[in-house]
């Protein structure tokens, strides 16, 4: 049962994978070909391959089910999962409304992206400790990553629209804030792919230190740059002929596995800035300018609606699912609807952020430039919550 | 003189109205030079008498100030009908004034991001309710140093509880009520009398517009045709001397609104928790497995039948699986006597509930039951027996048998500590029990006074004695952590949210979308206008012309 539950999750990244192939075929057509064609042609094909991967990551979802006997969204590996599959879900409903092919061209590879990166943490199936024994527990974190998935895709409808307007300009704050965003999202990839080779060469490093006066042992499976704070290295495998951590995190970091995670986003941000290098001198041009081509023809205004109408459709299913039906649990399972827990106070954040975006844009006219950067930046607070919360601060959600 | 007046008052005029106060300056210039000084009504060409501020007749849609003639579109006055808003009244005192900044949708997005990133700081480090320290200066400088110290200082601590934080929040709560009142009214009035001619201006200047020459006979074809079509997209047409109206989804239109007096109530709810006493009640209890304790400030009592943890077995041995009470909640009948009134076992996620009353499984903790002690006789320093003595019931005649021994408790405290020599008890927590007894035989009529004080050896302090009495053991109990709550708003909360998300769901699953149609000297004029989602609009009407084979072309390939 677990093997097939491993291979289903496989079947949903390749398909995955296949299907963000499928769609830069689609915009990216050669001279001479007929493009309208060739679009629906490989649109047909991409979008086919998301659905086949959805029903693929259904049965995954099923099949771990049985196996945890509890809905797969209580640990970090399952809720990044789901939320990649949520993301692919709105994507299926906003492609099926427009009808662009380009967009999928910048979706799927963020769902392929962010599957990886699922993948990258502790795989296996835990039991579930009393406070989150609920069925709001699966009610609560669906609706809410739904709301939180259509809201990723207006962030990539947002960022193409940005590459599309500005991705050609060398200067200006908006030209470099575009690439600053794309050496971000490399920086993501780049993390996502130090982990798969370190844990292909099975790459091990262990230390003993103290959590609020309680000794832990912290392992790693990336090679550290960073250890924890004031950890002793109990095992290491030699990188670089390194034999101990370059430094320590800091004390205030005291999340679960926090130098752990950190030392990771180290990792991330290294590799990161050697791919974009690399790039830069292979290729000779900024990231947007390479991306720039592949979404110029495309109508800017489509592209803009394409970015609200997702958060459009987003904000009532988040509001639903990340404050209302959270409120409920949260009155149920700890006596009291609104604690100000972090987590809590960012999902308040989050929607916070997105009813100014529609504030400034149904009432105050903010279209195209104005409306995608804070698309762009509504996303970044939810990937700041889902990293950097889990990451620095330990909370009631600790165990998410 | 006039003029300089006008001008001077222009100079305060707010940015955000910018636009709309310079015409009325304007139009107020026109209107008092050339008029007889009264100044009540904006009177449109159709003959409609419009109130003044009005920035399109309510009647026919024309552009009544210099300004909009001039602009190609009104698009932006559109948004509220082009209506006159009390917000905008010139002359203002200052409750005029508090309603004007308040109006401002500006003013709101501001206040909200405000809101945002205090609420973002306040996460920076734990909250004081969080950290469980008594002395919260103390906590910060030591756990997060400078920072920390500077994070207390400046109260962000306890910011959600803050007055300057409920303040803002409180504005959030004023801005929702008075930004809503100030466009739902003129814009409910003037979407329920919408006429079905529009003038052409009108229609030209919507921000997609289109006019093309044809004949009288090909007219009455095409518009039959654009009617059908329309009706087949669920528009509802309204016909009226050859013109049309064709509109749908205007429920979306009061969506913003639904959705903000949901949030109103949600607050008010909130509010209520504070401000009634009775409202909401917070508080803890413990009680250990068979023992009746009375609920605070309420007039109940539970029982604590039995407390149950478990844990998971093999690879995750350890991990809490269930904590249960089984609970029995109690109420005094007139003679005193409790009656049980409810029964149920609460676990976390399944509260307890009885009328207002809420129980949760909150925490557990074990202590001692009561104390096991040992007699021994000194001399033989043979152990005659053992004694357990209840640490939360020591009822005064209380006689302790160990062989032929009788057992006294003359002194108990259960607190222990020295003050000025003299022996006291901190609290009536067993946190470290002491006990003075009286060990005398059968029959005897003056026994020997024994110390005991746990953790502390007392041979000392009575060496002449005969009997020792030492510590054997103790016995646990599990003690129950239940949260007690009351709180009569959640009925108001929950009604609150459900018509904030019913408000959402009509805003943004719906789109109110409007085309007039209006066919004047042989030319027929188009226009339409939706309040968002203006592409999807184009694509519709795109694929309307193409049909009918109206000569139309919205989206540029």
């Amino acid at each position: 049962m677990e093997r097939l539950m491993e291979n289903l999750l496989l079947c949903t990244f390749f398909l995955y994978l296949l299907s963000s192939v499928a769609f830069v075929m689609g915009i990216s057509g050669k001279k001479g070909e007929a493009p309208k064609q060739r679009e629906r042609r490989w649109g047909n094909i991409a979008v086919g391959l998301a659905i086949v991967g959805v029903v693929f990551q259904i049965a995954f979802i099923i099949t771990r089910m049985i196996v945890s006997g509890h809905f797969p969204t209580s640990n970090m590996f399952e809720f990044t999962a789901f939320l990649c599959f949520t993301i692919v879900l709105a994507f299926i409903i906003i492609f099926f409304i427009y009808r662009t092919v380009v967009l999928g061209a910048f979706v799927m590879p963020l769902a392929v992206i962010l599957l990886a990166y699922a993948s990258v943490f502790p795989r296996d199936v835990q039991p579930l400790i009393p406070a989150l024994q609920s069925h709001w527990l699966y009610i609560h974190v669906t609706v809410a990553a739904l709301g939180s998935g259509a809201f990723a895709v207006g962030f990539a409808a947002g960022l193409i629209y940005l590459v599309n307007q500005v991705g050609a300009q060398k200067k200006g704050k908006n030209a470099l804030f575009l690439e600053l965003t794309l050496v971000v999202v490399l920086m993501f990839i780049s993390f996502t792919l130090s982990s798969f080779v370190s844990s292909s060469f099975g790459y091990q490093a262990s230390f003993a230190h103290m959590v609020d006066n309680q000794p832990t042992v912290q392992e790693y499976e990336l090679p550290p740059i960073v250890g924890p704070h004031g950890g002793k290295v109990i095992q290491m495998d030699s990188f670089l002929g390194m034999k101990k951590p370059l430094f320590e995190a800091p004390a205030w970091m005291k999340g679960q596995n926090a130098a752990s995670k950190l030392n990771s986003t180290l990792w991330g941000i290294i590799v990161g800035l050697i791919l974009y290098a690399l790039i830069r001198l292979l290729v000779r041009k900024r990231l947007s300018e390479i991306l720039h081509p592949l979404v110029k023809k495309w109508n800017p205004e489509l592209l803009d609606e394409i970015s609200y109408r997702s958060i459009a459709i987003g904000f009532p299913v988040f509001t639903l699912g990340a404050l209302i039906f959270a409120m409920i649990w949260a009155h149920e399972a700890w006596g009291r609807f609104w604690g100000w827990d972090p987590k809590e106070v960012w999902a308040l954040i989050t929607w916070l952020f997105y009813s100014a975006y529609l504030h400034l844009r149904l009432s105050r006219g903010w279209h195209g430039l104005k409306s995608s950067w804070l698309a762009v930046g509504g996303f970044v607070i939810i990937m700041f919550n889902q990293i950097v919360i889990n990451l620095v601060i330990s909370g009631l959600h600790s165990y998410a | 003189m006039i003029v300089q007046i006008i001008f001077k008052f222009s100079g305060r005029v707010e940015e955000e109205y910018g636009d709309i106060m310079k015409f009325r300056i304007s139009q107020c210039l026109v209107l008092s030079l050339g008029g007889n000084g009264m100044i009540e009504n904006t009177k449109c060409e159709c003959g409609h008498n419009n109130p003044i501020g009005t920035i399109l007749c309510e009647h026919c849609g024309k552009p009544l100030t210099e300004e909009m003639k001039e602009k190609k579109t009104i698009e932006r006055e559109m948004r509220y009908e082009g209506t006159a808003r009390r917000s905008q009244k010139q002359t203002k005192n200052w409750i005029d004034q508090i309603w004007s900044f308040f109006s401002s949708v500006k003013v709101a997005v501001i206040l909200i991001l405000i809101t945002l990133v205090a609420a973002g700081i306040g996460t920076i480090f734990p909250q004081e309710r969080l950290t469980g320290s008594s002395n919260p200066e103390l906590f910060y400088k030591e756990k997060y140093g400078v920072w920390g110290e500077w994070y207390y200082q400046l109260g962000f601590s306890d910011m959600y509880n803050s007055w300057w934080f409920v303040t803002l929040i409180a504005m959030i709560g004023v801005s929702l009520v008075i930004c809503s009142l100030d466009r739902v009214i003129p814009l409910y009035r003037a979407l329920k009398n919408q006429t079905v001619v529009k003038s052409t201006d009108f229609i030209l200047r919507q921000r997609i517009s289109h006019q093309e020459t044809i004949d009288q006979k090909e007219k009455e074809e095409k518009v039959q045709k654009l009617i059908e079509a329309l009706k087949k997209r669920y528009y509802h047409i309204r016909e009226e001397d050859g013109s049309i109206l064709a509109e749908k989804g205007r429920i979306s239109r009061w969506g913003p609104y639904i959705n903000h007096i949901g949030l109103i109530i949600f607050l008010f709810g909130v509010l209520l928790r504070s401000l009634v006493p009775g409202w909401y009640l917070d508080q803890a209890l413990y009680i250990r497995e068979g023992d009746t304790v009375k609920v605070p400030e309420m007039p109940y009592y539970v029982k604590n039948e039995r407390f149950k943890l478990e844990t998971y077995q093999g690879e995750y041995a350890g991990v809490p699986k269930k904590y249960q009470t089984d609970a029995v909640l109690y109420q005094k009948d007139p003679s005193g006597k409790l009656v049980p009134v409810h029964k149920q076992s609460i676990l976390v996620n399944h509260p307890l509930e009885y009328k207002d009353l809420l129980l949760y499984q909150m925490d557990f903790r074990v202590e001692p039951k009561a104390i096991k002690l040992k007699v021994v006789e000194k001399k033989t320093k043979k152990v005659l027996g053992q004694f357990a003595v209840n640490l939360r019931e020591i009822k005064p005649d209380q006689v302790y048998r160990v062989a032929d021994l009788e057992i006294r408790a003359l002194e108990y405290y259960p607190d222990f500590a020295l003050e000025d020599g003299r022996p006291i008890t901190e609290s009536q927590e067993p946190n470290r029990p002491a006990f003075i007894f009286e060990v005398k035989k059968k029959g005897q009529k003056q026994g020997e006074k024994s110390w005991v004080i746990s953790g502390q050896n007392t041979d000392q302090l009575t060496p002449n004695n005969q009997y020792d009495i030492d510590l054997a053991g103790l016995e646990m109990a599990q003690s129950s952590g239940l949260m007690v709550r009351v709180d009569k708003s959640l009925p108001i909360i929950f009604v609150g949210g459900i018509i904030c998300l019913i408000g959402l769901v009509m805003g943004f699953y719906w789109h109110h979308r409007r085309v007039w149609v209006r066919y004047q000297d042989g030319v027929l004029y188009l226009g339409a206008h939706t309040n968002k989602s203006w592409f999807s609009l184009r694509r519709e009407l795109d694929q309307i012309a193409k049909q009918i084979g109206i000569n139309l072309k919205l989206i540029q390939e």
